[in-house]
């Protein structure tokens, strides 16, 4: 493969109506460059339907696909390549292992018409570059999650394909297992430089992998740009919930202070002030103010000395362990959910009951419009 | 040729014909999207419903010396096709069609799209994700078919009658033989032959059951990846 054709972005303008279910229009442009691009957006946004589209299972209604000279789909010229003929590699949600093939089998599917020592080398790296190696004989039902996931992206890789499609390939693992599969991928990435498309709702994995994030709704782009962009300054409520954000709260401007950059809000129907950023609104104003529950602080006093303005008092309503995570649910008027490590959980002596404060940093309180 | 001998020549022939045009026909009629597609369903079903005599006149008609297929045949080879071992062995084909078709298209079917959708995308053409991936995985639907299309033959009857007569060695099929013994009043000879196709029908209709039940899968996929 040259490398003047790894070196190629994906140029994509598409238009396709679904009327499977009420009429769905997905309608979006963008270009997408060697790395990683992050496909976020709520489910129904239509980021599956893309996928297909560009891989050519869906045949959008107008438009045009290329990577940069070739062209895979043009509505104009009547351009259609089959599916079989575009060299795009696209690893499901369901991952599709061939069930009566082992995973060496499942890997070396894509690879035909090379010579048979070729052939080997290039099973026998990708196996080891995915760590399988040592499964080449078993079937697909007898390995575990994250081997089915990472034989999926091996199966898909070692073709070395123009554009790599990914539809959540990591869900259902647990953090370190699908931290490790991002790392080898990202591996992968730096050496063959491919537009690699990756639609996932995990934060994590936008985090670990993105570059570029383009943010879809209702079949369209909402925003396209680096994560930090896209993600944490949400403009749309949906977006916000796909994107992460576990406290989603509705306020009333209580007060505006143009010199300080922020204004006073009232949460809810509660007696709960709290200090936002400054928006465009006015007195009055109902707003939405999304917090992650990761930037949520909890101590067991008043806390005092500290450059965070806002401390809320309130009771913990309960307390789950979910891996090494605790998801403590806080009531202060309304209701917050928080994360915090099994060390803090030891350390403030927290339990259900337990008299809590709540500490929030101005700009970790997002404005929705 | 005795007559047991030849029903099995003739269900083998017929089966290992309606395998061959069967799976195209059920290719076509599970992947196709074409919106007249029932037509063709139901032409495949019709001997399913259709009295075996009235299958057999027909065939019979077209088989004849004024018929389109007979003409066509004298033509070729010189001789007629009714009353034959070939005529027999095409109308039968007609006749089981539907037991090959039908575990064909189900099996076909029951393959998931998405598998197909990542052998097209990993670069495979309709005919290798036919031989590599539907085709291992549908390995029970496949000796389904055949077996219920030899099993159909075997014990067929008014179809039979109609097109091949009863020609000792040439179209007297084992079904025909009871019928005749039985006329005849020879009830001990007739018994034993129908005893055996009881057998037959029971030995078949257990394998087809046991190589469908869920129980059996693993050991067919293990089977089919060799």
């Amino acid at each position: 493969m040259g490398s003047e054709v790894n070196s190629s972005a994906l140029v994509a303008s598409i238009r396709k109506e679904r009327r499977d279910a009420g009429t769905f229009v997905l309608d979006v442009s963008f270009e997408a460059p060697p790395g990683i691009t992050i496909l976020v957006g709520p489910s129904g946004a239509g980021k599956s339907t893309l996928l297909d589209c560009i891989a050519g299972l869906v045949r959008p209604n107008a438009g045009r696909i290329a990577i940069v000279e070739s062209v895979l789909f043009d509505s104009a010229m009547q351009i259609d390549v089959p599916p079989q003929k575009r060299r795009i590699a696209y690893v499901f949600q369901s991952l599709a292992l061939f069930p009566h093939l082992t995973v060496e089998q499942n890997v070396a599917y894509g690879l035909r018409d090379i010579a048979e020592q070729d052939r080997r080398t290039r099973v026998e790296e990708i196996l080891e570059a995915f760590r399988i190696a040592n499964l080449r004989n078993q079937k697909p039902s007898q390995i575990s999650g994250g081997e089915k996931q990472r034989t999926a992206l091996a199966r898909s890789l070692v073709t070395e394909p123009r554009l790599l499609l990914l539809d959540e390939p990591l869900t259902g693992l647990d953090a370190e297992l699908k931290a490790a599969i991002v790392e080898d991928l990202r591996a992968w990435n730096t050496a063959k430089r491919i537009p690699i498309l990756y639609v996932t709702h995990s934060r994590e994995e936008v985090d670990a992998l993105g570059e570029r994030v383009i943010a879809m709704d209702n079949g369209r782009v909402v925003s396209h740009g680096a994560p930090m962009d896209v993600l944490d300054a949400p403009r749309r409520k949906r977006l916000a919930q796909a994107a992460g954000f576990e406290n989603l709260l509705s306020a009333t401007v209580l007060e505006l202070r143009e010199p300080d950059g922020v204004m006073r809000v009232r949460l809810g129907e509660s007696a709960c002030e709290i200090e936002v950023p400054l928006a465009h609104a006015s007195v009055g104003d109902r707003v939405q103010i999304a917090i992650r529950a990761g930037d949520i602080l909890l101590a067991s006093q008043r806390p005092h000395g500290l450059s965070a303005r806002n401390a809320l008092k309130g009771k913990i309503l309960s307390l789950e362990q979910r891996g090494a995570m605790c998801i403590a649910r806080v009531d202060c008027g309304v209701a917050f959910v928080a994360h915090v490590t099994p060390g803090a959980v030891r350390a403030l002596e927290l339990a259900m009951g337990k008299q809590i404060w709540l500490v929030l940093k101005t700009h970790s309180c997002h404005l929705v419009n | 040729m005795n007559s047991l001998s030849l029903s099995f020549e003739l269900a083998a022939c017929v089966a290992a014909i309606l395998l061959l045009i069967g799976m195209p026909v059920a290719y076509w009629l599970a992947f196709s999207n074409w919106r007249g597609k029932f037509l063709l369903e139901s032409v495949v079903a019709l001997p399913l419903v259709l009295p075996p005599t009235v299958l057999g006149f027909y065939a019979l008609l077209a088989m004849g010396p004024r018929g389109p297929l007979g003409k066509l045949w004298i033509a070729l080879f010189g001789h007629g096709l009714a009353f034959t071992f070939t005529g027999l062995v095409l109308a039968s084909v007609v006749y089981s069609f539907p037991f090959a078709v039908q575990p064909l298209i189900a099996s076909f079917e029951a393959v998931d799209r998405k598998l197909l959708d990542a052998s097209a995308l990993l670069g495979a053409g309709k005919w290798r994700t036919f031989r590599r991936i539907i085709l291992p995985l549908s390995l029970p639907g496949v000796v389904t078919a055949l077996v219920l299309s030899f099993a159909h033959t075997l014990g067929e009857f008014g179809v039979v009658l109609m097109v091949g007569g009863n020609l000792a060695g040439v179209t007297r099929t084992v079904s025909i033989d009871i019928y005749d013994r039985v006329q005849s009043l020879e009830y001990g000879e007739a018994n034993q032959l129908a005893l055996l196709l009881l057998a037959i029908a029971f030995a078949v209709l257990c394998f087809v059951y046991a190589v469908n039940r869920r129980v059996w899968a693993p050991a067919w996929t293990r089977w089919a990846a060799k």
